[in-house]
């Protein structure tokens, strides 16, 4: 049987060469083609007044993921393909195969707001495969502990709704921190698991109540007043920076490292030093300059270079090429490094001089 | 570089000026609709390719023959000179769709995409015309230029350049190897074989397509199958030849040698190109089937804008041609290819040796009107 397989996979292969077969396929329709992975935008709706979920039928060769992990997603504006990497909010194996993100738009990111704003049913959307350690175990802990704030809730909702699905649903306590209760993304649909299961706790603390002054940002101190038994919980967190960072530092100190896992959203991005210089990319013959504050990621991409990229931020390391010559900065740390054949993060990255880069 | 024309420095700096602001201006008006015209040529001839094979299993029947055929020819046509030429020269890339991409690019060609890029995207496309340097001026076994010194094989080419013709993408494929320079020990032996082995492989897995795997499914069509096959290869061999000679060797254009361009500025690059290129007039359907190289000079002066855009600034090339009182070689197909053959024949014989430093024009220059 699988001899069959491979001579006629041969054989087709050999008919459409030097193309493969998926690209006549995917010139009838690109959710037929396999190595270019595609997906038809089914539905948009609105969550909160900047963020939608975006339902989208993924094409032949999607694997499915778990629950919390993210999805890099192509879309096509002004007939240039640009990438950004999303959490799954929809639980893995949908009956009708259905996936999901949500996206909130960011005031200066061009993508997210094309994404939410533009973005229409019956469109086509490239997809990368499912990748991320934020998920939850095989064997799951008998309490749980989720801190999110913002559009951090995705990856959670993926694994509360996975949970709800489930036979059993452990003990989760969820503390979740937003502007105001409508700028909850999901708001609804959080109270009503909450209400359904009695062992699952929400806390909703928010910065900017309406009617009221502006209130402290939610810090594990606070939380851990409210929810005393933190220690004995496996912990997840998503959110801005500041956040992940007081949460690691509570459970460094607490010596539990262990139990918590961890995901940033946004990067911090430190202004420029160094003067920048000339990009080389070798094995595409493409010559750039950028300066010191410009990512080697968006210098090649502007060149018209194939970037492999993922999160944008220095967290996925799907963005990975090998450095020929010279050194690079990171635009996190503002520190210089690189040696040739050093695998650099070109999303995180900016040429501290002229640079040759391998692609 | 010794002045070709009576420009001065400056006209030629404000010459090239000029042009980098038309490049800018194409540049940053790049968008959905050029994306929608390669995504829709690109579909067309996957249509065209698929559905002329399909027909072709019919062809017991001889019109179903004729109309396989004839669709299969478009679609290779298309596959080569519209799609793959200017995919190639990365004229999409600023899409960054891996599908459409120069890096990831292969074409339905005898020649490796990669190494066809080497001698066409850079020794082709910066050493235009230059004696001694271009080596597609008569892919080392034709004299197109007077200036090369006349040899007796010379009085054999009117044939192998018609064989040529026949064989153009096999030659093409053997050429881009590079045994000759090899052979002067300018390339290194070991390169220039694993380049060969690339080309063969490359070469086996486009013969095994369409002369045995086809003409295998077709079962009792096996030979017409095989046959149409053929046709519609040999058809877009003496297609692309025709084209490919009409861009570089009608009188009009002109050569350079390796004393003009150094120190080259951009004014002067940009001059050279247009001195060397030469287009065909014609509607556009012309235009399309020649991959737009039927605008020649536009794709030398910006080989990698997109090809749907030649036509659009082609105009606005002319009028500075004219403003600037440079040539602007223009002629429909029939009359370039004879005036290119015609050339051929001439120069199979020995003289006429024209000086080489370029102080004259070479040939009369037809002047900037619609031919």
């Amino acid at each position: 049987m699988l001899a069959i397989r491979a001579f006629l996979g041969a054989v087709a292969g050999s008919m459409t060469s030097p193309l493969r077969p998926g690209d006549f396929r995917a010139t009838i329709n690109p959710l037929w083609s396999r190595h270019r992975l595609s997906g038809r935008v089914e539905e948009i709706s609105p969550e909160t007044s900047d963020t939608s979920t975006i339902v989208v039928r993924p094409g032949l060769g999607w694997r499915g993921g778990l629950a919390g992990q993210h999805v890099g997603v192509d879309v096509s504006i002004d007939g240039v393909w640009h990438r950004r990497t999303f959490s799954l909010s929809s639980p893995p194996g949908r009956p009708d195969g259905l996936i999901a993100i949500t996206v909130k738009a960011r005031p200066d990111g061009a993508v997210s707001r094309h994404i939410v704003h533009a973005l229409r049913p019956g469109q086509t959307v490239r997809l990368g495969h499912p990748s991320g350690r934020f998920v939850l175990p095989d064997e799951l802990p008998d309490r749980l502990l989720f801190v999110t704030a913002g559009s951090g809730i995705t990856p959670v909702m993926s694994m509360l709704r996975h949970l709800a699905e489930g036979r059993r649903m452990p003990d989760v306590f969820l503390a979740h921190s937003a502007r105001n209760a409508s700028e909850v993304i999901f708001g609804e649909e959080l109270r009503r698991i909450a209400a359904q299961f009695p062992n699952v706790r929400l806390y909703e603390h928010h910065t900017r109540p309406a009617g009221g002054r502006p209130a402290a940002r939610l810090t594990m101190a606070a939380l851990s007043a409210i929810c005393t038994d933190i220690p004995e919980r496996m912990a997840w967190v998503c959110g801005p920076l500041g956040m992940v960072d007081d949460a690691e530092s509570y459970w460094r100190e607490s010596g539990i490292s262990d139990r918590l896992l961890t995901e940033r959203f946004h990067s911090v991005v430190s202004p420029g030093g160094g003067q920048g210089g000339r990009v080389r990319f070798i094995r595409s013959g493409r010559e750039t300059t950028a300066t010191a504050d410009v990512s080697l990621l968006a210098a090649g991409e502007e060149a018209g270079v194939l970037m492999p990229s993922g999160c944008q931020m220095g967290v996925c390391h799907s963005c990975l090429v090998p450095l020929v010559d010279g050194r690079v900065r990171d635009l996190r740390t503002g520190e210089e490094y690189g040696a040739p054949g050093d695998l650099i993060q070109t999303c995180v990255s900016a040429p501290a001089r002229d640079v040759d880069i391998d692609l | 570089m010794a002045a070709p024309t009576p420009l001065s420095a400056g006209d030629i700096e404000e010459l090239g000026e000029e042009l980098d602001r038309l490049r800018a201006e194409v540049l940053a008006s790049r968008g959905e609709d050029d994306a929608r015209y390669i995504r829709r040529v690109i579909a067309a001839q996957r249509g065209l390719e698929a559905g002329g094979r399909l027909v072709m299993f019919a062809s017991l029947l001889p019109p179903a023959w004729l109309a396989g055929t004839a669709m299969l020819t478009l679609a290779k046509i298309l596959e080569n000179m519209e799609i793959g030429h200017n995919v190639l020269h990365g004229q999409w890339d600023w899409m960054r769709d891996p599908g459409i991409h120069s890096t990831t690019w292969e074409w339905d060609s005898a020649s490796p995409a990669a190494q066809w890029k080497y001698s066409h995207n850079y020794v082709h496309h910066t050493y235009t015309n230059v004696l001694g340097r271009d080596r597609d001026l008569g892919y080392s076994m034709l004299r197109v230029a007077p200036e090369q010194p006349w040899r007796p094989v010379y009085l054999a080419q009117p044939l192998y350049n018609l064989a040529l013709a026949v064989v153009f993408e096999w030659g093409i494929a053997l050429y881009d190897v590079e045994i000759e320079r090899a052979w002067r020990r300018e390339k290194d032996l070991d390169e220039t074989l694993s380049h060969l082995g690339g080309a063969l492989e490359k070469v086996a897995r486009q013969g095994l397509k369409d002369y045995v795997v086809f003409p295998l499914l077709a079962g009792p069509a096996f030979l017409p199958v095989f046959l149409g096959n053929l046709t519609a290869n040999v058809a877009r061999n003496v297609w692309a030849h025709s084209v490919i000679f009409c861009g570089h060797f009608p009188d009009g254009t002109r050569t350079f040698t390796e004393e003009e361009i150094e120190g080259e500025s951009r004014g002067e690059w940009y001059l050279r190109q247009l001195l060397g290129s030469a287009n065909i007039s014609g509607p556009p359907a012309l235009h399309l089937l020649t991959g737009n190289l039927s605008h020649q000079i536009e794709h030398h002066l910006f080989p990698d804008l997109p090809s749907n855009r030649y036509a659009q600034i082609a105009p606005r090339v002319r009028a500075l041609c004219e403003r600037f009182g440079l040539p602007y070689t223009t002629g429909t197909l029939p009359r370039q290819t004879a005036n290119v053959w015609g050339r051929i024949l001439r120069l199979a014989l020995p003289g006429p040796t024209r000086s080489r430093t370029g102080e004259t024009s070479p040939e009369p220059v037809i002047p900037a009107r619609a031919a």
